[in-house]
């Protein structure tokens, strides 16, 4: 029986809606009588999506950043709504976007368990029907009247998440929610979602966790640019994902000279991110170094030319630029000819997410620019959960574009 | 568990519709979201509920000693501190339900943002809440009664109606700021500014017959208006003035229905907005 339908389903945003804007805008803007948005500022988040589920499927939801999970996630919870197309679903819907939703740190775990089990849909007597099972998946028996606020990030993720385990939909819509969290518990979240599964209900999951796809879905969707690009069998389109992501994103090559970026001096040939191992890799564990490799041809004589790369995050932030300063060609002109340069990132300094590079080469004197090649390679910076990364034992987000491991020294004057 | 039912997700239309079986539906989560408002209001206080006796308590003191000494209002057979408390239960109720209420969405964006529910219960629920505070208050008053020992009559029984006018208005209020929050963060600096002045505009600590008698019905419009002479006519015994009260009635309904109107306008886009 098919459980879910969705047709032709559009979600339009338009750039600058989102941000709550003042009462003074909206209204100098009616009296300016400005121009419609311009149709560039659109953004079509989900374009003419179609998929069915079936009843009992465990169907995963894979793609980039920005890709439309979210969205879609969100219109099938019904959070928003579709710009366009529709959804129909058959049954009663849980979905866990975000683990913890409502919870309030002033009130006990007994309190939360009741609060966060409506906010998630369930019946009181529902709850109260689950409430020992509950609280014996979370661990927690103890510390069941202590104010949240006293819990630690573990006890607090236990809790929450053993809530969402126990809703019992016949639809469940699972967000990146075990991201964070630790290993054991995350591993037994995973069975009892497995078991919800196999007990005949509809699950639809969203993870950055390729290996959980694996384990948990039969049936994967890619989502690129908004639009679906493949539904089929997980293994064939994951790896078709990966594939691709690591073909479009930690390479890229010019064979011919004429169309590689650059001037009459100097053209960019090829970039490459390879991992301590000398593989080319899109994916790095945060705990370890990587490797930008940028080839170039020199194709004058005479002229000091120094390589350097540009490091940016997701949202555009420069996080960093590192030109070649002791590679050996500092003060020293170049002849003509075929040169690699690489910089070497060291582990526990960049901040997990994804890093996009650009790669340049300049003349000081006069300052020139011989090419500038932007977003030319990306690789994944991947968090750690062992506790040995500078997260420490914190299983909470931690923002900030670095993430350096540094010296901590804690002394007790008195007591 | 309801069998099958089948959701259907489609855009926003320009048909407005208000799903009351949906809300009922979602009561329980009504019933919990008003009971963590009250639960952690007072968390962390030493007094604890007590302010909800408290405040009106005090301010009933000062508008006793200011006005029985600078201007002495014709309040007929009901001592001034009694009139005064009658209507501060009623507008405290209001003012810090609404306050509460507007902020309600702005304050829960993640719940917005992560969990599908029918809206309109986060106003509603902070709306209740306050409630919550006014019965602690409204029992001072009945107890100020017996010790001045005012004689209660029949009209008592109508009180509930009143009441429940108040709540209607102040949720309906409450509703509309909470949803023109979400858009325009200028509510912050515009509310408590006009509260200020409908304090001033409603007869609160002044009787309504202090209201030159042509201009009564237009200030009727304002439904706090009729709502405190009803609710002070049927605790104190006194005629009541049926053409305030029905215009009053009136404008609170008509409130909740432009209320409604525009936070069903926009709650389809409270997610993306907040």
């Amino acid at each position: 029986m098919q459980v879910i339908r969705v047709e032709n389903l559009s979600k339009l945003y338009f750039l600058g809606e989102g941000q709550p804007y003042s009462l003074r805008e909206l209204i100098s803007g009616f009296f300016q009588r400005s121009e419609p948005r311009s149709r560039t500022q659109d953004h079509w988040a989900l374009h003419e999506v179609n998929f069915q589920v079936e009843e009992g499927e465990t169907l995963g939801i894979i793609g980039h950043n920005g890709a439309g999970k979210s969205t879609l996630l969100k219109i099938l919870s019904r959070i928003t709504k579709p710009s366009s197309g529709s959804v129909e679903i058959r049954g009663r819907v849980g979905s866990l976007l975000e683990v913890g939703t409502g919870f309030h740190n002033e009130l006990s775990g007994r309190e939360n368990i009741y609060l966060n089990g409506a906010i998630l849909g369930m019946k009181r007597a529902e709850i109260q029907k689950k409430f020992d099972e509950i609280v014996a998946f979370s661990e927690i028996e103890k510390f069941l009247d202590t104010p949240v606020k006293h819990y630690s990030t573990g006890m607090y993720m236990r809790l929450a998440f053993s809530v969402a385990a126990h809703l019992d939909p016949e639809v469940l819509i699972v967000d990146e929610v075990l991201a964070v969290g630790d290993v054991g518990f995350q591993k037994k979240c995973l069975r009892k979602m497995r078991d919800v599964g196999e007990s005949g209900r509809t699950i639809i999951f969203v993870s950055h966790d390729m290996q959980a796809i694996t384990r948990l879905c039969s049936r994967v969707i890619w989502l690129k640019d908004g639009e679906l690009q493949r539904d089929g069998e997980s293994k064939q389109i994951l790896g078709e994902y990966l594939h691709e992501q690591s073909r479009t994103s930690a390479e890229k090559t010019w064979g011919i000279l004429e169309q590689a970026p650059g001037d009459e001096i100097a053209r960019l040939r090829g970039v490459r991110v390879y991992d301590e191992n000398g593989q080319t890799a899109s994916s790095v564990d945060i705990r370890r170094p990587v490797n930008i490799e940028v080839r170039y041809d020199i194709l004058e004589s005479g002229k000091v030319i120094i390589p350097n790369c540009h490091f940016y995050n997701e949202q555009g932030i420069c996080i960093f630029i590192s030109h070649d300063w002791n590679g050996g060609w500092r003060h020293r002109p170049r002849s003509k000819g075929s040169y690699t340069s690489t910089v070497r990132i060291p582990g526990n300094f960049l901040a997990a997410g994804t890093v996009i590079v650009t790669a340049a080469a300049s003349t000081y004197e006069p300052f020139t620019v011989h090419f500038m090649e932007r977003d030319v390679v990306a690789f994944n910076v991947n968090d750690s959960t062992e506790n040995d990364s500078a997260r420490g034992d914190y299983t909470g987000v931690l923002p900030g574009v670095v993430r350096p491991v540094l010296d901590w020294q804690t002394e007790i004057n008195s007591n | 568990m309801e069998e099958s039912q089948i959701v259907r997700i489609k855009p926003p239309g320009s048909l407005i519709t208000l799903d009351f079986a949906e809300i009922w539906a979602y009561r329980e989560l009504l019933y919990f979201l008003t009971w963590r408002d009250v639960k952690i209001r007072y968390k962390q206080t030493a007094i604890g509920v007590l302010w909800a006796v408290l405040q009106p308590v005090l301010t009933t003191a000062i508008f006793t000693v200011l006005f029985s000494t600078f201007a002495r209002f014709n309040t007929e057979n009901v001592p001034y501190s009694l009139f005064a408390l009658s209507g501060l239960i009623i507008w405290l109720f209001v003012h810090s339900a609404i306050s509460m209420a507007s902020n309600s969405f702005v304050n829960h964006a993640n719940l917005v943002t992560k969990v599908y529910f029918p809206r309109l219960i986060v106003p509603l629920a902070a709306t209740f809440a306050g409630v919550f505070d006014f019965i602690f208050s409204f029992a001072i008053l009945i107890i100020m009664m017996i010790y001045y020992g005012l004689a209660m009559t029949w009209q008592i029984a109508l009180v509930p109606f009143f009441l429940f006018l108040a709540i209607l208005q102040t949720a309906a209020f409450g509703t509309l700021f909470s949803a023109l929050n979400v858009r325009f963060r200028d509510v912050k600096f515009a509310l408590p500014f006009l509260l200020q002045v409908w304090m001033i505009a409603s007869p609160i600590f002044y009787p309504a017959n202090l209201l030159p008698g042509k201009w009564r019905l237009v200030f009727a419009m304002n439904p706090l208006t009729g709502i405190l002479e009803g609710f002070r006519s049927a605790l104190f015994g006194a005629p009541f003035d049926w053409p305030v009260i029905a215009v009053s009635s009136i404008s609170a309904l008509a409130l909740a229905l432009f209320a409604l109107y525009v936070f069903k306008r926009m709650e389809d886009k409270f997610a993306d907005m907040i």
